[in-house]
């Protein structure tokens, strides 16, 4: 038999009933605990009369206050909306270099465009805008297709090499290995050409070799000095900053398979006071011109 | 006679999965098919084999508890147990440091894979084997009758075993429907649905035949644990399988309704699962290791129907400022403030029981476990009704915060409790004296204690913090951090958060121990009782 359960003189009364030698007690239950059940109830019905609940035959009960979660929010979005629309119209009629020397409309631009720039760009150029791998850091004054803000406007607003715009910025490097355009003893000596170009080549006896292969093949878009060319989007190679990475492997792989960099065109999503303000918001982090 | 209709039976089965291994359609499924087939194959062997010889002596155990199984489901228990702390452990770093979901475990052991590996884990592994042990412990001693139907309570532990490892090892492949707590897909459902009509059998037969006149409390909460996860489970994943040589299959519930469907569904996961069966668990093992009467009857009446009444309406705050209609949403969140002191009926139950023996508190490192369990449990069934109320839960929702709120209720009241039942378990169902240490259950309740508190307040903290950095915006109404910016804030408390983890963890391999050596070395306890006697 189990322990028997202990007792004391001054315990109350139990049901009478035991279980494995377990006893319940008589006990009441606590006061406060029932009050405060029955005051959840009072406020629940109250609760249920004030905002939208019991379902009828066709729809629910609205609530008196009239309240609903949709409401509520297009409240708050109209209220901003508000708010903000002269700074707004403001924004879109002004000149696109002008904004930055106004201080109010420029600071009003930066804040508007941080917050597009965390919603919808951060996530391939970082939260801090530094990039990564394939995607371009913008604090650097290393530009693509150029830094001043009309420049920056364009490719934020039709992007480059998407389907979404036919006045996408677009450009596209060759194949030269994929497509067999350059033999692989070629593309080893052009590749050591444009390491040369920043540094150092990983074998200096085949830069000579690479120099011609870069004249004939890669100076109509990077330029004959490797500097390249905005117009075509093409990167200056001789600054030792890679988007795609600077070493052998990468180059070779580059020069080989090539890249396709797309952006999106942010017209169909934004505003053009967005638009606006992200583009002076990354003009002004650092390498804008 | 019923083992040829056995061995055909279980022909069929093999038959059936070594069809299945060849047409599989997906790769969870055809591992399922090879591990039904070995599993159905060997049994049919085991089966030939016995089949025809002398007939074993039964019933001369029929008036003794069928304690065996129990035994089964406490080592299941503390096994499944250390699997699933591990797994979560395992998960948590991965979130602190990104780079241990490593390029060759891609596809079956980063992180979207683990998360789910982890909740089933803890919850139908862990907490399952710990509720269906300790209920055919407890039916059987409060109701003085050996559990119903012989051998089927072996079945339903065995095919819960193997529900659970169908279940674990489809996420991996990625045979999910992708619903929260009801992952596995169609053909596991069926499995685990045979089980537990089988589970239902043998429990509620154990209830009819009592020898007792009345039914005890723990089992009311263990019979509506029972009953409504069955109702749960046939209603949310009632899906239409693509094929059935395949693990996919196509929910019947459309749209928001789904999403209504899956969280009527995995709120009552909780409240059924682990509030109501682990209260049935509390209500048996609280009074017998404290040794005093339940201190009231008429509370545990009335919280049990209302509790039972209240949880099943309270699944829609989980949809809050979602696509459910605000009436709905509302429902949800009323139901869930009134199920506040219900739910605090079993806490005072529980803590009130312990009057006159507190000061075993000082004595006894297993009633300290129980009481701080009760303790986590009121703690978790405020900040639940809480955390449920429309304004706070856009401050809550999707953050942290509720995934420390579910881990004081999973580790702080379900982890300690079970830890309690196996402490108070296993000297009675080894038949002996004592424990091998209460030094070490107190360092696995130290242990166990302050891992918690790290999960739960550095999930507060970081919880709390996504959930202002989200809403932040500037004078203009513009945001002011990105996603990003709030996920490199979180990195000192999901560090936190991984080491409470390996405390937790440590704790239960100490517990583990600890019960090895109560089995191997602890003094064997003299004619203890095993035969069914009615108590009174």
């Amino acid at each position: 038999m189990s322990k028997p359960v202990k007792k004391f003189d001054d315990d109350p009364n139990t049901t009478g009933h035991s279980w494995d030698g377990i006893e319940e007690f008589d006990n009441p239950m606590p006061r406060w605990w029932l009050w405060t059940l029955y005051a959840t109830i009072i406020w629940a019905i109250g609760y249920t009369i004030l905002y939208p609940a019991w379902p009828m035959v066709n729809s629910a009960t609205a609530g008196i206050l009239g309240w609903s979660t949709r409401g509520d929010v297009a409240a708050e979005i109209a209220a901003v909306d508000e708010a903000n629309a002269p700074m707004n119209a403001k924004l879109e009629a002004a000149e696109l270099t002008a904004i930055a020397g106004d201080a109010e409309l420029g600071s009003y631009a930066v804040s508007s465009g941080s917050a597009v720039f965390k919603t919808w760009c951060a996530q391939c150029h970082g939260s801090g805008a530094a990039g990564a791998k394939g995607y371009p850091n913008l604090l650097d004054d290393d530009w693509l297709w150029g830094g001043s803000v009309e420049e920056i406007h364009e490719t934020v607003t039709h992007g480059i090499r998407n389907e979404d715009s036919d006045d996408a910025r677009y450009s596209e490097m060759p194949a030269f290995g994929r497509d067999e355009l350059l033999e692989k003893e070629e593309i080893d000596q052009v590749v050591n050409f444009v390491m040369s170009l920043s540094g150092e080549a990983q074998d200096a006896s085949k830069v000579e070799a690479g120099a011609v292969v870069f004249e004939d093949n890669c100076s109509s878009c990077h330029m004959e000095d490797g500097t390249g060319d905005r117009s075509q989007g093409a990167p200056n190679l001789a600054d030792a900053l890679w988007l795609y990475g600077g070493d052998y492997a990468a180059l070779s792989d580059t020069v080989a398979n090539s890249r396709y960099g797309v952006m999106p065109a942010w017209n169909t999503r934004l505003t053009e006071a967005q638009i606006r303000a992200v583009s002076s918001y990354v003009h002004q982090l650092g390498g804008g011109e | 006679m019923s083992n040829y209709i056995k061995l055909i039976a279980l022909g069929l089965v093999t038959l059936f999965a070594m069809i299945g291994t060849n047409y599989a359609r997906d790769l969870a499924y055809q591992v399922h098919a090879i591990i039904v087939m070995l599993v159905a194959g060997g049994l049919f062997l085991y089966t030939l084999r016995h089949t025809g010889g002398a007939k074993q002596a039964a019933g001369s155990q029929q008036n003794e508890y069928f304690d065996s199984v129990v035994r089964a489901g406490v080592i299941a228990t503390a096994f499944w147990g250390v699997v699933g702390f591990l797994a979560g452990t395992f998960i948590a770093f991965q979130l602190a440091f990104p780079v241990l979901n490593f390029e060759w475990a891609q596809g079956f052991a980063n992180f979207g894979r683990l998360r789910p590996l982890h909740t089933s884990a803890v919850i139908f592994a862990f907490g399952g084997n710990a509720l269906i042990a300790t209920s055919f412990y407890v039916v059987q001693r409060t109701s003085a009758a050996r559990l119903w139907g012989g051998n089927l309570a072996w079945f339903v532990f065995w095919g819960y075993q193997l529900f659970i490892v169908l279940a674990a090892t489809g996420y991996l492949l990625g045979g999910t429907q992708s619903k929260e707590y009801a992952e596995p897909e169609w053909h596991v459902d069926l499995w685990l649905t045979i089980v537990w009509v089988a589970y239902l059998a043998v429990f509620l037969g154990t209830v009819i035949k009592r020898k007792e006149p009345h039914i005890y409390v723990a089992n009311w909460f263990y019979l509506a644990f029972i009953v409504t996860v069955a109702m749960l489970h046939l209603v949310n994943n009632a899906t239409i399988p693509v094929s059935i040589w395949g693990s996919k299959s196509v929910i019947v519930w459309s749209g928001v309704q789904d999403a209504m469907v899956q969280w009527w569904y995995g709120h009552n996961a909780v409240g059924f699962f682990l509030t109501a069966g682990f209260l049935g668990m509390m209500y048996y093992f609280v009074p017998k290791q404290a040794e005093r009467p339940v201190f009231s009857y008429k509370l545990s009446i009335i919280h049990f129907w209302a509790l039972i009444f209240l949880y099943i309406w309270a699944g829609p705050h989980h949809l809050h400022y979602t696509a459910l209609p605000d009436w709905a949403s509302t429902l949800g969140m009323v139901f869930s403030i009134v199920l506040w002191m219900p739910s605090w009926g079993g806490m005072i139950n529980g803590l009130m029981t312990l009057s006159g023996a507190w000061d075993k508190l000082r004595t006894d490192p297993v009633i300290r476990m129980m009481v701080i369990s009760i303790g986590f449990y009121g703690m978790s069934t405020f900040e639940g009704p809480m955390m449920s109320i429309r304004a706070v839960n856009s401050l809550s929702h999707y953050t942290d915060w509720t995934i420390g709120h579910v881990h004081s209720g999973a580790l702080g009241w379900n982890g300690m409790i079970t830890f309690g039942a196996l402490y108070f378990l296993v000297p009675v169902l080894w038949k002996r004296e004592r424990l091998y240490s209460l030094s070490l259950v107190s360092w696995h309740f130290w242990l166990a204690t302050i891992g918690i508190i790290l999960y739960a307040a550095s999930m507060w903290v970081t919880g709390i913090m996504e959930g202002l950095m989200w809403r932040e915006v500037d004078a203009n109404g513009f945001l002011v951090n990105s996603f990003a910016d709030t996920v490199a804030a979180k990195l000192p408390m999901n560090i936190v958060r991984g080491l409470g983890g390996v405390m937790f963890l440590s704790g239960a391999i100490i517990m583990c121990y600890n019960l090895w050596m109560t089995v191997r070395k602890a003094p064997a306890k003299e004619a203890s009782l095993t035969v069914a006697v009615p108590a009174e």
